[in-house]
């Protein structure tokens, strides 16, 4: 093949513009992880062959003979409106079919593909109202896609699709205008933040290693998104591969690096797969290699899969486990912009970090800045999960509130039931409650009330979730997740999770309440790093908003919601003396008698404190399950 | 017996024997082999010319490596927050006690199932989810899940029948 040169790639994209522009009918199939477990590759497979038997024309790839009116058929990146799925989407129409299944494949082609009519009973219906086009749907009309852009609409294995969407064009322009000062630069005005959850200042980090002496340098892509419920880097790398790998082309050129890395975790098989081709097509296309565009500048890109180790996405376990060792993370400094990978210089950033990095480059600095909020420019990618109803992947600019995300975007709480608290920023992320719902979601106003936004996953839970269980859950997440290497994290989670197994037995005290806030500052301020620091904070933000809760387990020794039935606290009139210390303890008044008769207890007014139980000499105060 | 050190010689070799490799190594073996085996181990410590005490501490560190052969089909339970909220214990419960598990044994008796937990496959809009052999089976409740392993034993049953 002829040496690519930057006129030839002007060429091939406005060629691939070209096409895509005549492209008359796409059918395009949701093709992430959550619909193809729906079966959506099944329903791709039928619909082309059954289009292919009735002699359609059919192509698979912009670049695919058959000629204009040939139907493009598509396996798309994440949609995003996984609860809906398997997906299909229909173009020009715009029509989105939602919980498609094979039986409804040929009614599909009658009626869209050769009639361009809709199928009514698939598309998506709320309060009644049917929403033919997918940007009418209230899920999609209140984000703001910039990252997520091309990642429902385009075939992620297609590089001609990426061209078409000015890809690469960002890295041409940093790789014959832009200095690698200039770069820096331009990054650093952005205000791009590190997506991973720290949110460190890109630019920042890419100056420091720019200043490194000459020589080996790394540019690194922490794909490892090891959050619970969190699949927002996961649906970029299978959606948009070529954006995370520009990104770090461009990082590349700014911090004078020749080599890059990109670790994925082992649970995202697509991912690697999809990243792999891309990544086999930059090197044909000559994107990737040895002298890229005829210029002095060489790129080599490897994937390194992760073998199921949370802690290998904090930055030096990471690069351990890249260079095939146990992923622990070590003491620092030095920081891994001063001795990263095999100890060289290294720009380590996350996959959506990188995947903003083309646009801002394309679109300037200003652009970036006016999305967003003054600290926090930009947008967020979010995996809403849990107890809402529609679960999936969703872009906010930085600022929106929890209840925009939850009550207009999520549709609310499944099954009609009461909001109570949002799991953010995973294992080491808090939770927060209603009186959070207003608060504008960025790096710094989560951090004051105790979470982070952490990579981007939002759990929703109802009112049917006991937060105790919820902490010792990611108490228990963390602990197994461990690396062994610092005593506080290595035995401090393992004393925490069995204090908290105990509340949740309704075998704890009270005592072992101060115990956990305890436990849980010397962890947090003694841990060797970010995974070990931030265990506790779960448990810190249930006990400062859900201490009720403990209380249940540990005064009562009844939870209502672990139970599901509600207990109510009886004075036993045979074994009452009438002796009245129970009245005067009682907190709320609720206990009423004469002296020397047995009391009662008004439940209306009791809050299950305990205070009674504790105060009885006789043993008499009783809790009984209601009905 | 010497086992058959061919195929584990041909995956280091399209490694380039080299140590830096080592966790895609161990990971083409378990994949051939579906665990790492004493033997497996010792061969790649050698070839790579490093201790068999480095071999088996990434061994060990890693969730996804097993020292142990394991079961014909493997079944894993997403524990991810996600799949937890929506009552994911409950199926893992069930499979547990109908396989008749005990401690630390994963697999069962007539070595047809091994059972695991999965800390996020990033499926959070199926949950809870299972995964019966990589195949994702969504939306899943004890009963459910019980029948797809009544109907998996059935069919081994009528093969080995």
């Amino acid at each position: 093949m002829a040496e690519l040169t930057r006129e030839r790639l002007g060429a091939l994209r406005v060629q691939a513009k070209e096409l895509l522009a005549a492209d008359r009918r796409e059918v395009l199939v949701c093709a992430g992880t959550g619909c193809i477990a729906g079966g959506s590759l099944k329903i791709y497979d039928y619909l082309k062959s059954e289009c292919e038997k009735r002699g359609l024309k059919t192509r698979v790839a912009l670049r695919h003979e058959g000629g204009d009116d040939a139907i493009h058929f598509k396996k798309s990146g994440c949609h995003g409106f996984c609860e809906m799925g398997p997906l299909l989407q229909i173009e020009p129409e715009g029509f989105l079919y939602t919980h498609v299944r094979l039986e409804d494949c040929d009614e599909i082609i009658e009626k869209t593909i050769l009639g361009g009519e809709a199928v009514e009973r698939l598309l998506y219906e709320l309060n009644g109202v049917r929403y033919a086009k997918h940007n009418e749907i209230p899920f999609y009309a209140k984000q703001q896609r910039v990252v997520l852009e091309n990642c429902g609409t385009t075939d992620a294995e297609d590089i001609d699709e990426y061209l078409a969407h000015d890809g690469y064009a960002a890295f041409e322009k940093a790789l014959f205008e832009m200095s690698d000062e200039d770069i820096c630069r331009e990054i650093l005005d952005s205000g791009l933040r590190g997506r991973g959850g720290a949110g460190f200042p890109a630019g920042r980090k890419w100056d420091s290693v720019r200043r490194q002496p000459k020589g080996k340098k790394y540019v690194v892509c922490n794909g490892d998104e090891g959050d619970p419920g969190a699949f927002m880097d996961r649906s970029i790398m299978e959606g948009n591969p070529h954006s995370v790998i520009e990104g770090m082309m461009i990082a590349a050129l700014a911090a004078g690096s020749d080599e890059g890395y990109i670790y994925v975790r082992a649970e995202y098989p697509l991912a690697v797969e999809r990243l792999r081709i891309a990544i086999a097509r930059d090197e044909e296309l000559g994107l990737l290699g040895d002298n890229i565009l005829g210029t002095d500048f060489s790129f080599h890109l490897h994937i390194n899969r992760g073998a199921g180790a949370f802690v290998c996405g904090e930055g030096s376990a990471l690069t351990a486990s890249i260079e095939g060792k146990r992923g622990m993370p070590r003491v620092k400094p030095p920081r891994t912009v001063e001795q990263g990978l095999w100890a060289r210089p290294t720009v380590l950033n996350n996959v959506e970090t990188y995947a903003n990095v083309p646009q801002i480059i394309l679109r300037g600095s200003a652009w970036f800045h006016s999305i967003g909020t003054e600290k926090s420019p930009g947008t967020k990618a979010f995996a809403l999960t849990g107890n809402v109803v529609n679960t999936g992947l969703i872009e906010v600019p930085m600022g929106a509130t929890l209840r925009e995300i939850i009550f207009d975007i999520g549709g609310g709480i499944k099954d009609g039931k009461k909001f109570k608290a949002v799991q953010i920023g995973g294992p080491a992320g808090g939770c927060l409650t209603e009186e959070h719902l207003d608060l504008p979601l960025d790096f710094d106003s989560l951090k004051k009330v105790g979470a982070i936004i952490g990579s981007g996953g939002l759990v929703v839970m109802d009112e049917g979730t006991c937060m105790v269980e919820t902490a010792r859950f990611f108490m228990s997440f963390t602990q197994n997740e461990s690396c062994g290497k610092c005593v506080p994290c290595r035995e401090g989670t393992k004393r925490m999770l069995e204090i908290l197994t105990r509340i949740v037995n309704n075998e704890g005290s009270l005592e072992d309440l101060d115990l956990l806030e305890e436990l849980s500052r010397t962890i947090t301020e003694t841990a060797l790093c970010g995974l070990g620091q931030a265990a506790c904070n779960p448990v810190v933000s249930t006990l400062k908003y859900f201490r009720k809760e403990y209380l249940a387990h540990v005064v009562d020794h009844h939870c209502p919601i672990c139970n599901g039935r509600k207990r109510r606290l009886v004075i036993k009139p045979e074994l009452c003396k009438g002796c009245g210390k129970c009245k005067r303890n009682c907190p709320m008044e609720a206990i009423s008698g004469e002296i020397r008769m047995p009391h009662t207890i008004d439940n209306e007014k009791c809050i299950h404190c305990g205070a009674c139980w504790g105060a009885c000499p006789f043993g008499a105060i009783d809790a009984i399950e209601e009905d | 017996m010497k086992p058959d050190t061919e195929k584990v010689l041909s995956i280091l070799a399209a490694h380039e024997n080299n140590a830096a490799n080592l966790i895609a190594i161990l990971q083409d073996v378990q994949a051939e082999y579906n665990y790492l085996s004493e033997a497996n181990l010792t061969l790649i410590a050698d070839t790579l010319d490093i201790s068999v005490s480095r071999v088996y501490s990434v061994a060990t560190f890693y969730e996804n490596f097993s020292l142990e052969a394991k079961g014909k089909h493997i079944i894993k339970v997403c524990a991810g927050t996600a799949c937890h909220v929506r009552k994911s214990g409950p199926i893992y419960d069930a499979v547990y006690e109908y396989l008749g598990l005990s401690g630390k044994k994963k697999t069962s008796d007539d070595g047809l199932f091994t059972l695991e937990t999965v800390a996020c496959l990033g499926a959070c809009g199926l949950a809870p989810v299972m995964t019966i052999d990589g195949e994702v089976h969504a939306k899943m409740d004890p009963e459910t899940a019980l029948a797809l392993l009544e109907d998996i034993r059935a069919r081994e049953g009528a093969a080995n029948g």
